[in-house]
């Protein structure tokens, strides 16, 4: 057992560091250091950055851009990313569809499909929830239905994040609702939502920005090949596509990043004759966070570890990722609410470029009004990707066996 | 002891239901009022004052309802539960205490009339953007000229500050920044000349303003209470403000408890309601625990609100506080959890109420700044 980085490990990471902050804009890296609005022309300019020097998708293979790395230096890789508040690649198109689609689709598929997956041509959301259909996914109604060579597909989604801005959806569909259990008659679809019969409806979050929406299908006809894997069988696609969200949601780099700046805001604050960092209490509740996300840090390196290469099923223990990730995420916010103290009251529109100034502290911070949005805003970390609820349930039946 | 309203408070709290529950059930509606000035009703303001909330804390004799903490708290536990956006805890908690306690006869005479009728509405300049929770912490100086003042300085949040037609001001008439004493509070009129105001919507819905004061001519007869002397005042009023506000979390507390409730036990996953799993019933369980030490520690804050021992009253006040603080936010960020994706959305109710309980939260004092007053104070019990 060691458990330093090797030397090598260093290198890399060092080389990873400089390439993140010598390439993408500056601008964009101190919009997401301050929470503030991140446009969709920001996302794709830093991913075709990142793709252009193979670095949108090293987790796929390397036939399809991917990069021969070891877990490890995927582990550092995306930590870097994170912590230097450089948008990852995004989640949809490298973590979650362009897996499904190299380990379930057709050859037809990837060559169509995979590079502008990669350099964000193509921008992915992900139509799995329903109204009625949150936890429990698998009871989802939208149909899809054979028509000749193509499919007819007929429901709703919700939740759908960024669709807005998506002009892809991979979406699950009932095709078999004969089957004998609901797992068993569900498909998985590839949708361009330029489509006719797909409508898009905002919802707006508690910090006032659009985020998530309504999308609905009304006798939308997809060709045939919109199927990717086989049909009745897309809950093994779901399963696996899943799978791969929660190991990448424990998001250790941007609690970093998070902690950084608090330490940093704490230090400007004026309280009393000195700063907020002046009181130890407040010192000891950073820490505490501090130590958490240490610990968290540390575990995610064990369950990388005992990852198999090319195991399609991670480690069930990854739920403990999303559990504990989640929670420091929330806490990081609580600090930074609490930091913002009276002065996180004043409400200033998140898609506005910048706020007026109404808030600015002496010292020239703009920064408060960001505190309460992301507060709020961050308690869908324990909602979204398997409720946090869902993910104990998950702990007790697969690894307490209970 | 007794925990039992009278007939009248009995009647008070009805009353109030009645007006103030159902005003905002309509989010759409609450949204649009929110956003046309003043960001709340003049008609429900009105109404206000014809049911007799805008006399509450005052005197009969001066015109008031001569109501104490108790009708303060069930008026406010109505505005926590109907999500109300009039400025009652501006105008009437901390206005019209500080005038009912600090000014002189001739000006409650000319001001009281005019708030319980509906036509005077305040709000209370006094958090400066060093400040943080310190209530003494005023740089707003207040200059002698001639048998006047002049003020210079800036305010950062006050509450409904943009619409109110005049403000009490804090200002430094002596000492160095942080001193207790030396602090004065003036009447001004909101369009004095060298008063600029620019609001703000709040977190929560409600309005606020930043205020600033270039070299603005007061009279001497614009000083509420002494010269100097206002500190006391300040935090008595402040103490008065957290009971009131203790009620109003209590009351959006328990409505977003019975809408958790109420979810739970319509909301069907895996073919069942969702309130048939046990972990689920148990966090509404602590929920209503929570809702609970904070419902007692809300009357507590009433009965000790008016206290005159300003040392027991502070310790009790930040006790409350602290527990206020602590089940707000534990019931607040169960309520959305329990709701899942709908509970972070502005569609719902559920999240409204979480927004708010948790500006309440920063207000007055968070619950370090309370457990640190109420150590000073010694806290409560003494050591076996
Ligand atoms: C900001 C945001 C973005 C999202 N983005 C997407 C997206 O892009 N695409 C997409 O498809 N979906 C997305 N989701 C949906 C997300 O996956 C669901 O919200 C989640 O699965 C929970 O479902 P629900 O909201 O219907 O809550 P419900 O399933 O109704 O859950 C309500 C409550 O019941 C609890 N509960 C449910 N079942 C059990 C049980 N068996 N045992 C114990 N407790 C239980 C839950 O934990 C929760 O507390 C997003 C959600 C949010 C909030």
């Amino acid at each position: 057992m060691d458990l330093r980085l090797t030397r090598e490990e260093i290198a890399f990471r060092d080389e990873i560091r400089t390439f993140l902050c010598e390439n993408i804009p500056e601008a964009i890296r101190n919009r997401i250091a301050e929470g503030r609005h991140v446009g969709r022309e920001d996302y794709v300019t830093c991913q075709r950055i990142l793709n252009a020097h193979k670095l949108a998708t090293p987790n796929w293979p390397v036939a399809w851009g991917g990069r021969d790395w070891t877990p490890m230096q995927r582990y550092i890789f995306g930590e870097e990313v994170q912590s230097n508040n450089v948008p990852d690649p995004l989640p949809f198109n490298v973590a979650m569809v362009g897996p499904v689609i190299i380990a379930f689709g057709t050859e037809a598929q990837k060559q169509r499909l995979l590079p502008p997956t990669a350099n964000l041509d193509i921008w992915w959301c992900q139509g799995f929830s329903e109204p009625g259909a949150g936890s429990d996914l698998a009871s989802l109604k939208t149909r899809a239905v054979r028509d000749g060579d193509a499919w007819v597909i007929n429901g709703q989604k919700t939740w759908t994040t960024m669709a807005q801005w998506a002009n892809w959806i991979f979406l699950l569909a009932r095709t078999n609702p004969e089957a004998r259990k609901p797992q068993e008659g569900i498909s998985f679809f590839l949708v361009d939502m330029s489509t006719p019969g797909i409508t898009v409806r905002p919802i707006q979050l508690l910090d006032g920005g659009h985020e998530v929406n309504e999308v609905f299908f009304d006798n939308v006809r997809v060709p045939a090949d919109a199927l990717v894997g086989t049909e009745h069988r897309g809950w093994d696609c779901a399963k696996f596509l899943l799978a791969n969200e929660r190991s990448n949601i424990a998001r250790v780099g941007i609690s970093k990043s998070r902690l950084r700046r608090i330490r940093a805001l704490a230090r400007a604050v004026p309280a009393g004759d000195g700063s907020l960092w002046d009181d130890e209490d407040f010192r000891h509740r950073v820490l505490q966070v501090e130590i958490d996300l240490k610990a968290l840090e540390m575990t995610q390196l064990r369950v990388i570890a005992s990852e198999r290469e090319g195991s399609r099923t991670p480690n069930p223990a990854s739920s403990i990722l999303k559990i504990k990730g989640s929670e420091i995420q929330q806490a990081t916010t609580e600090l930074a609410l609490e930091i913002a103290g009276p002065f996180a009251l004043p409400y200033h529109d998140p898609e506005a470029e910048y706020p007026d100034g109404a808030n600015d502290l002496p010292e020239g911070f703009g920064w408060a009004d960001t505190a309460a949005p992301t507060y709020f805003n961050y308690r869908k970390t324990s909602i979204y990707g398997g409720s946090n609820e869902i993910q104990r349930n998950i702990i007790a039946k697969m690894v307490l066996g209970l | 002891m007794n925990f039992e309203l009278t007939d009248e408070q009995r009647l008070l709290r009805d009353s109030v239901d009645r007006l103030i529950g159902p005003a905002y059930d309509d989010l759409a509606h609450r949204r649009r009022i929110a956003a046309e000035p003043p960001g709340y009703s003049r008609e429900l303001w009105a109404k206000y004052a014809e049911l007799g909330l805008l006399a509450l804390p005052f005197s009969e004799e001066e015109g008031g309802f001569g109501g104490g903490p108790v009708e303060t708290m069930l008026v406010m536990e109505a505005i926590g539960r109907g999500l109300a956006l009039e400025p009652y805890l501006a105008t009437v908690v901390l206005c019209g205490n500080l005038i009912r306690l600090g000014a002189s006869a001739a000006q409650r005479e000319a001001l009281v009339p005019a708030i319980a009728d509906g036509s005077l509405t305040l709000a209370f300049a006094h958090l400066e953007r060093q400040a943080r929770y310190d209530l003494f912490d005023v740089g707003t100086y207040a200059r002698r000229q001639g048998s006047g003042f002049v003020l210079e300085g800036e305010k950062s949040v006050v509450l409904y500050g943009d619409s109110a037609t005049k403000l009490i001001v804090t200002a430094r008439t002596e000492g160095s920044r942080r001193d207790p004493q030396g602090i004065t509070l003036f009447l001004v009129d909101a369009d004095a000349p060298g008063v600029s105001r620019r609001g703000f919507a709040t977190q929560d819905g409600q309005r606020g303003a930043a205020i600033s004061f270039g070299s603005v001519a007061v009279t001497e007869s614009a000083a509420i209470g002494t010269v100097g002397g206002a500190g006391p005042l300040i935090e008595q009023v402040a103490d008065i403000a957290i009971a009131a506000i203790a009620a109003e979390a209590v009351g959006a507390a328990a409505a977003l408890h019975a809408l958790t409730l109420d979810y739970l036990k319509t909301r069907k996953q895996f073919g069942v309601p969702i309130g048939s799993f046990q972990v689920l019933q148990h966090r509404a369980v602590d929920m209503f625990t929570a809702l609970e030490q904070a419902r007692s520690m809300e009357y507590y804050a009433a009965m000790m609100a008016a206290e005159t021992d300003a040392p027991a009253r502070r310790s009790a006040i930040s006790a409350a506080k602290v527990q206020i603080n602590k089940s707000a936010r534990f019931i607040g960020q169960q309520a959305v959890q329990l709701h899942g994706g709908i509970g972070v959305t502005m569609e719902y109710r559920a999240g409204h109420y979480f927004k708010r309980l948790t500006m309440i939260e920063q207000a007055f004092g968070d619950t370090p700044y309370h457990l640190r007053r109420l150590d000073a104070g010694g806290g409560w019990l003494d050591a076996a």
